[in-house]
């Protein structure tokens, strides 16, 4: 680890514009922000982020969950991860939002874990996290190792040829079926950002992940109103049974009326880039009937763009089965 | 004897060191500090194969408290060290560290920056630049043997490869009724302690002393002094506690000369703890195995044949044996038998012994080839074992000291419930989950090292037991305190164990599992030794009641000394007497001679055991879980069945791991052990862990010593992969034959 200025500031308005002296608000920014650290600090170890600066936000007020008049739920920045997943409201109207955090990380890393943090989570592929392997990720025009190498664990869609890297996050898979938006307060005011919109795809410019820009800082993530009578299911795959990122893992608000699908949000994690929304497999299920042959039916379609490497052709199959499934158990439920 | 409902041999029994762990008292290698002492960490190659033709340290020597910066020109003269008698002078990675420029494998140390702080030395490591001239590194995990002599060198000696041949195998294969011809494969597996490796050295003049955390402190001693051209006596080396080892801290690797180096350079104690990721690269890790495995019988299941031809990886440089074929040729009774291995070089680590080294890949090709003949004959399991178990030793032609595997198999099936099992593939369901269920038997190794202990018996009451063995975890503190107590009569919370320091009587190794076996009979004799000179005392000194009687006309039990014509009733404790002679001990030694390598023993002495496993399967998901085993070990007398079940559920858990998760990943490009981290390497966590019943047979083997006991950290490893595999099969009809069973092998 580098040494780095350390500041605790005190407002968010005096955090932002410390940020906004950064050159970058992405990969190798010398300026971020600090808050549960279960990402950054790991990678500021490897060597991976190297900041000469840190803002810690976590004094911040945004560590408070608030009904929001009308519905919906405004969740802090700095609300952890574990606070959020038995908080009553999520529990009651959010469910999907709480299985996928408890799916993820363990207890004691979710004690610390924050939303925003876990917006931001970075990649687990182990030439990202390896400052003596190239990666196009961490140092842009390096190469992509992973393409002929260890690439098991890596994604299957949203792929380019610089980068194969899977979005890690469990609790944004949920955030994307929930249709979450993101307030970000930079240094021209206050914006909002669907989740849909906030993360990137590699293309050519695999170190930029999120439309973040210098200076924005996250304030709080809200949930629209619930969806009455929808059932909510995260269904995770993965190797062992606990501790260790998804395979395959899909999140899944589902609504129906008389045996037909009225409404369905889906989205998977393990195996994007970014959190992945399947609009393909909404619209194969939207008026459909609630049955076996119609659930597998929305998994091809949701995979039908998928592009596997040498070792991970099985995700494509893993992952229809996991929403397959995921749909039984949420028309079941 | 009357002290028998007393003994505290055989019953359960709390660590004595338990507290002290848990109180954090308990000092492990790095809890250790000294004045003045700097940190030092390596730097490691970043090509698998190649050399350096340029070493930058300049910046790194230039940063604020930087000390020096090793390298093959400075580092000051390290010797080889070769293995002498016994245990003495094994290492399995014998080129001194920076002997020359060329590069074998990622990792390998080629500078080491010493420092005032860890934080400094670790930036200073980073800050060191090497050039290189790369050349394109093999880990290709597909083995082909090399082209090598009938006879090879391995760390222990010379070896034939043609390791037991009887009968005529391929002539009794190609005529038998029922064959089966498959091909196993094991994976690179990394030992992963929770504690790192981690050297302290600290020299006083021409002597050194060596804070290590290490599973043999009495070889590494042998190692060091031949390394740095020392008296054995100048070299001391203290192990007081170890977070685990695996085996991979059974032999020193090249951490310790480096740490040992850099003090002597710099003239200060020297700490090197390695991190996680230097774990994956020069201490050690299970060899990848390919073993092709033949077998002959007749339709009623009896064999006829048995070929076990296995192929393994290894370093550049070194030749450690993964001793695949060990227990081939006595599991089974079978007259037409050959095992023999080749090896194939890649550049990779050192291999080591990790954990049932050998046979636990042996035993999971052999057992799972035994499943894939009973399927094929349609015989129970447990049957075509019966049908085969063997009367002696057929490889030795010697009888067995005390084999009971039958007894195991029949007692496993009936707790495992056995007898409901439908063999079709996918019959058995509960609660919506499909059921696989399947077995297998294990052996490991029974036998002493040599081990010396003493023993003091004092005049506050309490006892004293000391050994420069170690305890890794596995109890060996409770088992010298159990041992101890049991002859003198000292209450176990009155006796103090010494262990883990070379300045010590001479102990086994923690490793193969014999260092329980080794001290039995040391540490029971040096009691003896002690209640002799106690007795001797008792007649010969003023102030005792025993004065002018003859040592022979006492006798000692519990802790008291009395006239056998008297009886115990009239005892005086020890204690009492050394009081009245004014003496404030007595002294004993003992000492217990190795079997192992004995070239003409006669009887083979190994354990034997057998696991049921059960696996739930949800082909919807692809979802397999290991939901419960049932496992039962005759391992002679278990001297404390607490620790002892701990063993084997712990080597059970580690089995699932090498059933169904880990492997150690080479890139193909670059050759680096890519997953090296406890994120990327998967092991199985508590969530993975079902509930292991763990059932001991109880038939001592006098034979290894007095009480009959055999050693238990291995046995429960071997044979589990084969359970599960053989499990995996029943539940979802997919034969998998490349640990670990992936879900992409499941996904039909």
């Amino acid at each position: 680890m580098r040494t780095f200025e350390f500041m605790r500031p005190q407002n968010a308005a005096a955090a932002v514009t410390t940020a906004a002296q950064a050159k970058t608000a992405q990969q190798g920014a010398d300026v971020k922000f600090l808050a549960g650290g279960t990402t950054l600090i790991d990678l500021m170890k490897l060597e991976v982020e190297t900041p000469a600066r840190l803002i810690d936000v976590n004094r911040l007020p945004f560590d408070k969950i608030e009904e929001v008049p009308g519905g919906g739920l405004k969740i802090g920045a700095t609300v952890r991860n574990s606070y959020l997943a038995y908080h009553p409201a999520v529990q009651r109207d959010y469910s999907v939002l709480s299985q996928a955090i408890l799916a993820g990380a363990s207890a004691q890393i979710r004690n610390m874990a924050t939303t925003a943090g876990n917006l931001l989570q970075r990649t687990r592929c182990m030439y990202f996290r390896d400052t003596a392997m190239p990666c196009n990720k961490r140092d842009p025009g390096s190469g992509c190792p992973a393409i002929t190498g260890s690439n098991r664990m890596l994604a299957i869609l949203g792929t380019s040829e610089h980068c194969i890297a899977t979005n890690p996050s469990d609790m944004c898979v949920a955030l994307a079926a929930l249709e979450a938006t993101i307030q970000v307060q930079g240094p021209k005011g206050p914006r909002t950002i669907p989740i849909a919109d906030f993360h990137l795809l590699p293309g050519n410019t695999p170190n930029r992940e999120t439309v973040l820009e210098p200076g924005d800082l996250i304030t709080h993530v809200t949930l629209p109103p619930p969806i009455a009578g929808s059932k909510q299911v995260y269904l995770k795959l993965r190797d062992r049974a606990s501790y260790e990122f998804a395979l395959a893992s899909t999140a899944v608000v589902l609504s129906a009326t008389g045996g037909k699908v009225t409404k369905a949000c889906i989205a998977f994690g393990g195996v994007g880039t970014k959190p992945w929304r399947s609009h393909d497999a909404e619209a194969a299920l939207t008026g459909q009937p609630a049955d076996d042959a119609n659930f597998r039916k929305a998994a091809e379609a949701a995979l039908r763009g998928a592009k596997p490497q040498t070792e991970n052709k099985f995700k494509i199959e893993l992952a229809k089965r996991c929403l397959t499934h995921a749909l039984k158990m949420a028309s079941t439920a | 004897m009357p002290a028998t409902q007393l003994t505290p041999i055989g019953h359960d029994t709390p660590r004595v060191e338990g507290p002290r762990k848990v109180s954090g008292v308990a000092q492990y290698t790095s809890d250790f500090h000294f004045p003045g002492m700097l940190y030092a960490v390596p730097v490691g190659a970043t090509i698998a194969n190649g050399r350096i033709t340029k070493l930058d340290t300049g910046a790194a020597e230039k940063m604020p408290g930087v000390r020096a910066i090793l390298h093959r020109q400075n580092i000051g003269k390290i010797f080889r060290s070769t293995a002498g008698p016994g245990f003495a002078g094994i290492c399995e990675e014998r080129r001194p560290p920076f002997e020359d420029d060329v590069v074998r494998y990622y990792g390998q140390y080629i500078a080491l920056a010493v420092a005032e702080t860890f934080e400094t030395a670790k930036a200073a490591a980073d800050a060191v630049r090497a050039t290189y001239a790369p050349e394109k590194p093999n880990v290709d995990p597909h083995l082909a043997a090399d082209d090598e002599p009938g006879q090879v060198m391995t760390t222990f000696g010379p070896r034939k490869r043609l390791d037991s041949q009887r009968g005529d195998p391929d002539a009794a294969f190609g005529s038998a009724p029922v064959k089966l011809d498959y091909t196993y494969v094991t994976p690179f597996e990394t030992h992963n302690p929770l504690e790192p490796h981690s050297t302290t050295a600290v020299w006083e003049g021409p002597t050194l002393t060596l804070y290590e955390s290490s599973q043999g402190v009495v070889n590494l001693r042998s190692v060091l002094s031949q390394m740095f051209g020392l008296p054995n006596e100048n070299v001391r080396v203290i192990t007081k506690f170890v977070g685990s080892g695996f085996g991979s801290k059974l032999w020193p690797w090249t951490v310790c000369p480096l740490a040992a180096a850099a003090a002597r350079q710099v003239g200060r104690p020297v700490r090197v703890v390695l991190g996680r990721k230097m774990m994956f690269h020069a201490v050690g890790h299970r060899p990848r195995t390919q073993q092709r495995v033949r077998l002959g019988a007749t339709p009623e299941g009896k064999l006829v044949s048995l070929q076990h031809d296995y192929i393994y990886t290894r370093s550049m440089l070194d030749a450690h044996h993964e001793d695949c074929g060990e227990a081939t040729p006595f599991q089974y009774s079978v007259p037409n038998l050959r095992v023999s291995f080749g090896r194939a070089r890649r550049n990779i680590g050192g291999g080591a012994d990790m954990r049932g080294p050998g046979r636990v890949p042996g035993l999971y090709a052999t057992e799972s080839a035994m499943n894939e003949l009973a399927r094929q004959l349609k015989i129970d399991p447990v049957k075509l074992r019966i049908i085969n178990e063997p009367k002696i030793d057929e490889g030795l032609g010697i009888p067995f000291s005390s084999r009971h595997l039958v007894e195991c198999f029949q007692l496993g099936s009936e707790k495992f419930g056995w007898s409901k099992r439908n063999p079709a593939v996918g019959s058995m369901q509960r609660d919506g989950l499909t059921l696989g269920w399947g077995m297998a038997g294990c052996s490991w190794i029974a036998a002493r090292f040599d081990a010396a202990a003493s023993i003091q018996l004092r005049d506050d009451g309490t006892c004293r037991v000391a050994s420069a063995t170690q305890d890794i975890g596995t109890g060996t503190y409770t088992i010298l305190a159990q041992l101890a107590s049991a002859r003198t009569g000292v209450p176990l919370e009155k006796v103090e164990v010494e262990l883990g320091d070379t300045s010590l009587p001479e102990g086994p190794l923690s490793g193969g599992s014999v260092a329980t076996a080794s001290v039995v009979n040391a540490v029971l004799s040096a009691a003896d030794q002690a209640i002799g000179s106690l007795k001797t005392a008792a007649v010969s000194t003023p102030g005792s009641p025993f004065v002018n009687h003859s040592p022979g006309d006492l006798a000692f039990e519990n802790g008291l000394l009395f006239l056998k014509a008297d009886g115990a009733a009239n005892g005086v404790p020890f204690a009492d007497l050394l009081r009245r002679a004014k003496l404030g001990l007595v002294n004993g030694s003992g000492n217990s001679p190795a079997t192992f390598g004995n070239p003409k023993p006669k009887f083979s002495t190994h354990s034997f055991g057998c696991h049921f496993a059960e696996v739930t399967w949800q082909p919807e998901i692809a979802r397999l879980r290991v939901s419960r085993v049932v496992t039962v070990i005759d391992a002679g007398r278990i001297i404390n069945p607490l620790a002892g079940r701990n063993q084997i559920q712990g080597a059970v858990v580690m089995g699932i791991g090498m059933a169904l998760l880990e492997h150690t990943s080479y890139d193909p490009q670059n050759g680096a052990p890519i997953n090296s981290s406890m994120a990327d390497y998967i092991v199985a966590v508590n969530a993975d862990a079902p509930p292991v019943e763990v059932h001991f047979l109880d038939f001592p083997d006098k034979e290894l010593n007095e009480v009959g006991a055999r050693g238990i950290g291995e046995i429960g490893l071997t044979g589990i992969a084969a359970a599960i595999t053989d499990a995996v099969y029943h539940a979802t009809g997919v034969r998998v034959r490349e640990l670990p069973v992936r879900i992409e092998d499941l996904l039909a």
